[in-house]
């Protein structure tokens, strides 16, 4: 009898077990054929692909820096708008809203309704929609009133880093707004408390004991947002015009690294191929430090216990 | 009393008349204070008067509503979704529940000590004292340093921590961290200061140099203590309030009411009967 | 001699105040009005589209007006369910280990990397999947889609299932071992019995996040127009790619096509988180009894 208890637990243990191995296995064989794929890419350009401007499939010379700026201006752009909006919602919520909880939960529910909107769908409205909208009524007249400008520099045709890095924005806030949401109402009322009775206004309590005490938190979120940012593809693609370029012109057309891979891997082979693969290996290296990072900073905010995005 | 001599008050210097102290001018007095959280009433219409420069203690049994009612003398308790107070609160002659009163001023002149020290974690010992001033609009750093000296000097914490005010706020032992909290709080120069059994989550070692800095203090404060603490009770306050299911049983000098209470609730709790 | 602080707040301090409050609400607008406007050009364009020939016809050329979506939307329902088919067991096995192993070394590493792979870009996932299974079988295939978005649905389920476990009351494991209820029976029975809510929300909501996914899709299943007769050696249409084509195709036909498929994506992905907003009411009412 209690041989068969036995065989019961440890069998099921070792299936379990082996489930759990199956996700470090995946992350390890990702990591892995990333690597001998792009072994032939990194040992014909080296180092220097990191910082090689040209993508010649014709002549078969790959530089990786357009994409890699592109992936950065646009994720910039992104956290930029969407790191203030995220906190104004979480403190909204968790600060503003203390009486009215339900009304908190359902427009906490409604920010994240933002975030089950599948990605080509955004890149579907930003296509038909929201480029033809910002060249006429914000990238046309910023052109021409601050054009002097570099940001502004270029002529406006709609599908360009800006309005890739503003569908960006729309679609980190939820991810940034939830875990700050949390973190602001982890923040302990006795906190509040004290600042309040030193004379404080609202914005005075928020501003200078919760948003301090969740500092750690907040940042988590911002590269939990930057994440999401560096890896979206479809939305940014769509939009964002798939022009290798390296410029301040917020209005040219510009490619991110994870474009790159949608659009070209098809025609690719030999060598075209094993570039794209590297370009997916900087991708991944790029994601794994930045999720690496906000979850270190989320797991020591929260002690252990998970956050919930 | 004039403008003037109320604000030359507050200088630190010993008050002229405390050698004779006068208690039957009230600082603060509560007029019918009713409270509630949602639809439960904890505080049945309190009428209570605490004399300028003293002490007073706030006792009662657990729930009894004593730190509803010090909450709602610093206009605190309204934060709390769903509380709700009626009645008026006077002090120097100012409803300060009347609508053209801001809770924000108010707050600044009535300081509170919690019963669990929270000093700001992110802010060194230095800005934590000095960070009700600086939100006041203190901005030379010669007074904001002088400022903090006084501070902790009579929450009798400078000579422990004069070398390290840069060390964050939570590396000091329990014991300072209150002594800290009542710094910050005296640094804004309160006329009243509101305590919730300030000692409960310290040690009687922490606890005697607590109570030490608070008998310094009534000379330029108005002290009102929470405290289940009846030794306590007895070693620092001048005066006494029972409070039992959110009404006022009993109030009088803390002797006479620990010694011929007149009440027979009140002689209950003192003997121990129910606490 | 020292300042005497004033007995008013300053005029600034009000100012700022009012004006942050302003701001905050500003920012929620901000953050909102694109919700409201995607959802609505969705269902109102998309309902210009949506009738039943559009549900039950092939795609066709953008020069047609009557092209459907019915292969592309057999498409995606046939890769979601293999995914699942594939992402459930190992999912909510891993989930499991997570919640009733979680002293050993291996769950807190495999936990770790777990969240690390929550919301890692799809793309990257594709292109492994390419690597490993497309360049190996030299095509295209429903079965290569199935696993890129297995990858993106393991790591939800996990995490979903190791909470919902979690939340059971560790009496109830005790008091079952204590019976001699072997520990295997014990998770099983009792353990993922009672968490089941949980773990099916879980379940759903990575099925919703799979329905909606594309870049894994781009290069592993493709597109065809046609439904796949073989799930191994061809490309095959799936609605999401659909969009994507469509969207960019510059088409009107198509354009209004894309409308359409996406309201219907919308749907579906409404109907599947309706679905888990009353599971989850209804075990939150359970919760509260028991």
């Amino acid at each position: 009898m209690s041989i068969k208890l036995l065989r019961g637990d440890t069998i099921l243990k070792i299936l379990l077990a082996a489930a759990a191995l199956f996700i470090i296995g995946l992350l390890v064989a990702l990591a892995v054929e990333l690597s001998m794929g792009s072994a032939a890419s990194i040992s014909q350009f080296g180092p220097g692909f990191l910082i090689g401007t040209k993508w010649d499939a014709v002549h078969e010379i790959f530089g990786a820096l357009p994409f890699i700026y592109g992936t950065l201006l646009t994720s910039a752009i992104a956290l930029l708008i969407g790191l203030p909006i995220s906190l104004g919602v979480a403190i909204f919520i968790s600060e503003k809203l203390k009486a009215h909880q339900t009304f908190g939960y359902l427009l906490g529910t409604l920010v994240d309704l933002l975030a089950a909107v599948p990605s080509v769908i955004y890149g579907l409205w930003g296509v038909l929609i929201l480029a033809p909208l910002l060249r006429d009524y914000v990238e046309m007249p910023l052109h021409n009133s601050l054009g002097f400008i570099p940001l502004f520099s270029g002529t406006p045709f709609g599908f360009n880093f800006f309005t890739a890095g503003i569908v960006l924005a729309i679609m980190v806030i939820p991810t940034m707004s939830a875990v700050s949401r949390d973190v602001l109402s982890a923040v302990p009322n006795s906190q509040r408390e004290a600042m309040y009775s030193l004379g404080a206004t609202d914005w005075e309590v928020t501003q200078k004991s919760v948003l301090p005490y969740a500092r750690s938190g907040i940042f988590g979120a911002f590269v939990l947002g930057l994440g999401r940012a560096v890896g979206e593809t479809m939305a940014v693609t769509m939009v964002i015009g798939n022009i290798p370029t390296i410029t301040a012109n917020l209005f040219s057309g510009g490619y991110t690294l994870s474009s790159l891979i949608a659009n070209e891997f098809g025609e690719s082979s030999g060598i075209y191929q094993s570039a794209i693969i590297e370009i997916g290996l900087i991708l991944f290296l790029t994601a794994l430090l930045i999720n690496v990072l906000a979850r270190l900073l989320l797991w020591r905010m929260s002690h252990g216990r998970q956050v919930n995005v | 009393m004039t403008k003037i001599e109320r604000r030359t008050q507050n200088t630190g210097m010993p008050h002229p008349s405390m050698s004779k102290q006068d208690f039957s001018t009230a600082k603060i007095e509560t007029k019918d204070l009713k409270a509630r959280f949602g639809k439960v009433e904890v505080l049945k219409g309190i009428n209570l008067k605490f004399p300028e420069n003293s002490v007073t203690a706030i006792m009662g049994p657990s729930g009894c509503g004593k730190t509803t009612f010090i909450r709602c003398l610093n206009r605190i308790h309204e934060l709390t979704p769903g509380a709700k107070v009626e009645g008026e609160v006077i002090m120097d002659g100012i409803n300060i529940y009347s609508p053209n009163v801001d809770p924000v001023a108010i707050r600044r002149r009535i300081g509170m000590v919690f019963q669990k020290p929270n000093p700001f974690p992110t802010m060194s010992i230095y800005d934590n004292t000095v960070a009700g001033l600086k939100l006041n609009g203190v901005r030379d750093k010669k007074k904001l340093e002088e400022l903090a000296e006084r501070s902790l000097r009579m929450a009798f914490l400078w000579d422990e921590v004069k070398d390290d005010l840069n060390k964050p706020g939570t590396a000091l032992s329990g014991g300072q961290q209150q002594r800290l909290c009542i710094a910050r709080a005296l640094a804004v120069e309160p006329e009243v200061v509101l305590m919730d059994e300030p000692c409960s989550a310290l040690d009687p070692v922490a606890t005697a140099k607590v109570e030490e800095s608070i008998v310094a203090l009534k000379k330029d404060f108005t002290i009102i203590i929470v405290t289940h603490n009846m030794q306590q009770a007895a070693r620092i306050s001048d005066f006494t309030a029972f409070i039992y299911l959110g009404q006022l049983i009993e109030f009088g000098k803390t002797s006479e009411v620990f010694e011929k209470p007149k009440n027979e609730l009140t002689e209950k709790y003192i003997t121990g009967k129910f606490g | 001699m020292k300042s005497i602080l004033p007995t008013q707040i300053s005029l600034w301090r009000k100012i700022v105040n009012k004006l942050m409050t302003i701001l905050v609400i500003v920012a929620v607008a901000l953050a909102v009005i694109p919700l409201i406007f995607i959802l609505g050009d969705v269902l109102l364009r998309g309902a210009a589209a949506v009738n039943l020939t559009f549900l039950t016809s092939l795609p066709a050329a953008p020069t047609s007006k009557n092209g459907g979506i019915a292969s592309p939307l057999v498409g995606s329902f046939t890769m979601v369910g293999l995914a699942s088919l594939f992402s459930i067991p190992i999912g909510v096995g891993a989930g499991m280990f997570f919640s009733e192993y979680s002293w050993s070394k291996l769950s807190t590493v495999s936990g770790f990397m777990n969240d690390v792979l929550t919301g890692f870009p799809s793309m990257v996932l594709g292109l492994f999947v390419f690597v490993v299974i497309v360049l190996t079988t030299k095509s295209f295939s429903a079965f290569a889609g199935a696993v890129a978005l297995s990858f993106v649905m393991i790591p939800i389920i996990a995490r979903t299932t190791d909470e919902s476990l979690k939340l059971v009351p560790n009496t109830l494991r005790e008091a079952s071992m204590a019976l001699g209820v072997p520990r295997w029976k014990t998770t099983f029975r009792i353990v993922v019995g009672t968490g089941k809510t949980g773990v099916l929300t879980g379940i759903i909501l990575a099925v919703a996040r799979a329905t909606g996914e594309t870049a894994p899709l781009i290069l592993t299943a493709f597109w065809s127009t046609h439904y796949a007769t073989n799930l191994f050696n061809q490309p095959i249409g799936s609605l999401t790619y659909l969009i994507y084509l469509y969207g960019t195709s510059g088409a009107s036909n198509w354009e209004t096509q894309a409308w359409g498929a996406a309201l219907i994506l919308i749907l579906i992905m409404l109907a599947l988180n309706l679905f888990v907003k009353v599971i989850i009411g209804r075990s939150l009412t359970e919760a509260r009894m028991g």
